[in-house]
């Protein structure tokens, strides 16, 4: 199984996916039309992922901002690594110190997802 | 007296073109007179919600004789030390009643109340192509943390025009 990589642009967040390292990280803004567009390839990527998953899987999400098309395909991406056994996975949310609208975005997804988030502060 | 300053307008029609360069052009406009990058960002991104579902929506509606260069405005604004977004599109007579709604129920809400209403609307329902399943207009309150305003006015029997203010606080 090939790593998934796409590079940043100015709507779209870099995604670099290791299958091996279970290393996963996406940075930037996530700003797409369409977002399902975007992101169903990963979708995909992630289903075959979670058959044979890494040890651990540590994912680094490190957004700048998203919309709200791109709120509902994390959803999507979190529901597939739910598959995955418990205490493998571990999502890092990291925002700005005084970015309250990006911690209540990771605040928000802690609240539904049933994989330990842990909050990172950027300091200034 | 109040000194306002408008930041960028624009009249026309929409394409996913545009929207980027409109959206482009905002940036440059905040990066020039905003100092504080959290502001930005919250600027930035309402702004990217309300003209994504505007842009979205134009899809669905303009298909007859509307003309294409009178379909948006835009206006993007700095009063004193709010800023301001103004927009305004068509929207389909039988569509004024449920957006009505929808914006009327966010106005209702308190922040915690718009918290927990957004969380609920995550967490269900699966993503349509169109976007984010009614999250656009929490999300923009919920981020503006402010009522939004709005207004309908009746071009036709087929078509309203729906004009938005979203209000940014700076203090």
């Amino acid at each position: 199984m090939e790593n998934f990589y796409l590079e940043e642009t100015s709507k779209t967040p870099k995604l670099s996916f290791d299958q091996k390292s279970g290393k996963f990280l996406m940075s930037g803004r996530s700003i797409p039309e369409n977002s399902i567009e975007f992101y169903r390839p990963l979708f995909e990527w992630l289903d075959d992922y979670v058959k044979g998953p890494s040890d651990k899987t540590i994912f680094d999400i490190k957004l700048e901002y998203f919309n709200t098309s791109s709120s509902k395909c994390l959803v999507e991406i979190f529901r597939r690594l739910e598959k995955i056994d418990n205490n493998s996975v571990v999502i890092n949310w990291f925002y700005e110190e005084d970015d309250e609208d990006m911690q209540e975005s990771g605040e928000d997804f802690k609240e539904i997802i049933d994989i330990p988030i842990v909050m990172n502060v950027i300091e200034n | 007296m109040q000194s306002s300053n408008v930041l960028m307008s624009y009249k026309g029609s929409v394409s996913n073109d545009l929207l980027t360069s409109l959206l482009a052009i905002a940036q440059y406009k905040l990066d020039g007179i905003e100092q504080k990058s959290v502001i930005k960002k919250k600027i930035f991104s309402i702004l990217v919600e309300i003209l994504q579902n505007i842009y979205h929506h134009f899809a669905n509606t303009l298909k007859d004789k509307l003309l294409e260069d009178d379909s948006i405005t835009f206006l993007l604004m700095k009063v004193e030390d709010d800023y301001m977004i103004v927009t305004g599109n068509y929207v389909a007579a039988g569509d004024v009643y449920l957006l009505r709604k929808r914006i009327d129920e966010v106005n209702s809400l308190s922040a915690e109340e718009l918290k927990e209403k957004y969380r609920e609307q995550l967490n269900i329902g699966s993503v349509s192509p169109k976007g984010g399943a009614g999250l656009g207009i929490i999300d923009i309150a919920r981020k503006s943390n402010n009522k939004l305003e709005y207004e309908f006015v009746e071009y036709d029997a087929d078509y309203s025009f729906f004009n938005l203010t979203v209000k940014i606080s700076t203090s």
